[in-house]
C-alpha cells in the first residue's frame, strides 16, 4: 500500500484488506460479499484513493473477519484487479490476487428477463467468462453476451 | 466419420461443425432416395415426445410426419389449456415425465435457453423446436439444406436476411449456421427490429456482415433473400408498424431489380411480406423449403436414433 493510503485508512490488527478495487466499485464489493456492518465489526471504506499504479482506487478494510478464497473470487467480475490481504496481529500473513474463473455459478442473475434462468424453475444461473481481457460474459442458458455492469445480484 | 448426431441433443446449431452439417445433409439426400418400406425400419417402435408451450402447427406436424415416415410414433402436449402445464407444473417436472415415455423429446418454449435446461434434465436427447427468441436449430438446418439444393453450394453466396431480426429465432440459428461457410450476409431491418448485438458477439469474427435499412441498395447482388415475418405486436404504435410493413414486401417489382435466379425463402407462416404474385415465379422457394423440412427432420431423427442408420 502506498503512503497516502496509509494516511487515509488506519492500520488494522486482524482482518482483511481489499486493495486496488476499481474506483467507485467499493460499495458494490460490499454488497457482493454481503458485508453489511451488522455484525458490529469495524469496516472502513475509502473511495478514490490516489494510487501509484492505477491513478485511483478504492480500499475496504474489514476488521476481525478473514475472507475465504471462494468468497473473494466472487469479486472477479466486479473488481478483477483487487488484491486480498489477510492481516493477523498487524502482520500481512497472506496476499492473494483474485482469480478470474471460467464461469461463475449461482451468484449473478442474467439480465435477460426472458431467460429460463430467471423463470422460477429449479435452476442456477451460470455466467461464463468468454473473454478475460475485455471481460465479456455470456449466460450459459440464453447465450447472450453481457458486460459486468449488466450483472444483477 | 462416426455419426455425430447419435444420441445427441440438438439445442443449438452452434454445437455442430461444418462436417456435422454436411453429414446431416447427405443423410437427408439418402432419406429422400429410400423406399418407404426401408425408411419405416429406422424408427420402428420408437417414440417422439413433444411439448409445445407455444402454438405451432407447422413445426409439430413436420416432426410428426417425419417420425411417422420412419415407422415411429409421436405423443405429446400442444394443447396447453388442457394439460398440467396450465395448472402450473414446472418445465423441469414436465420434461422428467415425458422423458420416461419417449426416445427423443421435442420442445418449444417461450423462454431463451429453455431447451438447454431441458437437455440437462432429461436422459433422452432433446431437440430445440424454438426457444424464445434464441434459436430454432432444425429450421436453420433445413434452411441451409434448401440453399444447398437450390443453389448447388453455400460458399460464395450473398444472402440477405430481411424483417424482424430482433426477435426472430430462425434468424439467429441461420446466422450461426452460416458461420461455417464463406458467405456475404446482409441484414435488412427497420431500426426497431435490428439484430441483437449481444447474441452475435462470436459471429462477427467468422462472417462478413453488413447492416442496411432498405433492400433496394443491395438487391442486384443477392443470391438469396430470406424473409421473416414482421409482427404487429412488436411495435409500440400501429403507425410505426404501418410505415415499416410495406417497406420490405417482396413482389414482382422487387424481383425485377434482382438477379434472375435469386431465391426467395421464408420460414413460414408468411403474412404479407411476400406478395402472392411471387408464388408462381421460379424464385419462390418457400414451399419447397417446407417440403425439405420433413425430410431433413426425418434424417435428423434417424441419425439420433440409430448409430448406423444406413
Ligand atoms: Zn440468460
Amino acid at each position: 500500500m502506498s503512503d497516502t493510503s496509509q494516511l487515509l485508512v488506519r492500520r488494522i490488527r486482524d482482518g482483511t484488506v481489499i486493495d486496488h478495487i476499481e474506483p467507485g466499485k467499493a460499495l458494490v464489493v460490499l454488497r457482493a460479499l454481503n458485508i453489511t456492518g451488522r455484525e458490529g465489526n469495524v469496516i472502513t471504506v475509502a473511495l478514490n484513493v490516489p494510487s501509484s499504479k492505477h491513478g485511483k482506487k478504492d480500499i475496504i478494510k474489514v476488521e476481525n473477519r478473514f475472507l475465504e478464497t471462494d468468497e473473494t473470487n466472487k469479486l472477479a467480475l466486479i473488481a478483477p484487479h483487487a488484491t486480498i490481504n489477510i492481516i493477523k496481529d498487524y502482520r500481512l500473513v497472506e496476499k492473494r490476487k483474485i482469480l478470474l474463473p471460467d464461469s461463475i455459478v449461482g451468484i449473478f442473475k442474467c439480465p435477460n428477463l426472458k431467460c429460463i434462468s430467471n423463470s422460477g424453475e429449479e435452476i442456477r444461473s451460470s455466467i461464463d467468462i468468454i473473454d478475460k481481457e475485455k471481460l465479456v460474459l455470456k449466460c450459459r442458458y440464453c447465450t447472450r453476451t453481457l458486460s459486468t455492469d449488466e450483472l444483477i445480484f | 466419420m462416426p455419426n455425430p448426431f447419435y444420441d445427441r441433443d440438438i439445442v443449438s446449431i452452434r454445437d455442430f461443425t461444418r462436417n456435422d452439417l454436411e453429414y446431416v445433409f447427405s443423410a437427408t439426400d439418402k432419406i429422400r432416395s429410400l423406399e418407404a418400406s426401408e425408411k419405416s425400419e429406422l424408427g420402428k417402435g420408437r417414440t417422439l415426445g413433444y411439448i409445445f408451450y407455444e402454438p405451432s402447427t407447422r413445426t409439430r406436424m413436420s416432426f410428426e410426419a417425419a417420425m411417422a415416415s420412419l415407422g415411429g410414433s409421436s405423443i405429446g402436449i400442444s394443447d396447453l389449456k388442457s394439460s398440467s402445464v396450465e395448472k402450473g407444473e414446472s418445465l423441469a417436472d414436465t420434461i422428467r415425465v415425458i422423458d420416461l415415455y419417449s426416445d427423443i423429446i421435442v420442445l418449444r418454449h417461450p423462454m431463451d435457453g429453455s431447451s438447454r435446461f431441458a437437455a440437462e434434465l432429461s436422459k433422452n436427447p432433446v431437440i430445440n423446436a424454438g426457444s424464445g427468441s434464441e434459436e430454432h436449430p432444425t429450421q436453420a438446418l433445413l434452411d441451409l439444406y434448401t440453399i444447398l439444393k437450390e443453389k448447388g453450394r453455400i460458399d460464395g453466396l450473398s444472402i440477405a436476411i430481411v424483417g424482424d431480426l430482433k426477435y426472430g429465432r430462425t434468424v439467429y440459428s441461420l446466422l450461426y449456421g452460416l458461420t461455417n461457410y464463406k458467405v456475404n450476409v446482409h441484414l435488412v431491418a427497420p431500426p426497431l427490429l435490428q439484430i441483437r448485438k449481444e447474441s452475435i458477439y462470436e459471429v462477427h469474427s467468422k462472417l462478413r456482415i453488413q447492416e442496411h435499412s432498405t433492400l433496394d441498395e443491395i438487391l442486384p447482388e443477392l443470391d438469396v433473400i430470406y424473409v421473416t415475418r414482421i409482427q404487429k405486436e412488436r411495435f409500440p404504435d400501429l403507425q410505426e408498424y404501418e410505415k415499416v410493413r410495406g417497406t420490405y414486401t417482396i413482389d414482382t417489382s422487387t424481383l425485377a431489380k434482382a438477379k434472375p435466379d435469386v431465391s426467395v425463402m421464408h420460414p413460414l407462416p408468411r403474412m404479407d411480406e411476400i406478395s402472392h404474385s411471387v408464388d408462381s415465379t421460379k424464385n419462390a422457394v418457400y414451399f419447397r423449403q417446407a417440403g425439405y423440412g420433413k425430410e431433413l427432420r426425418a434424417a435428423v431423427l434417424a441419425l439420433m436414433l440409430n448409430e448406423k442408420p444406413f
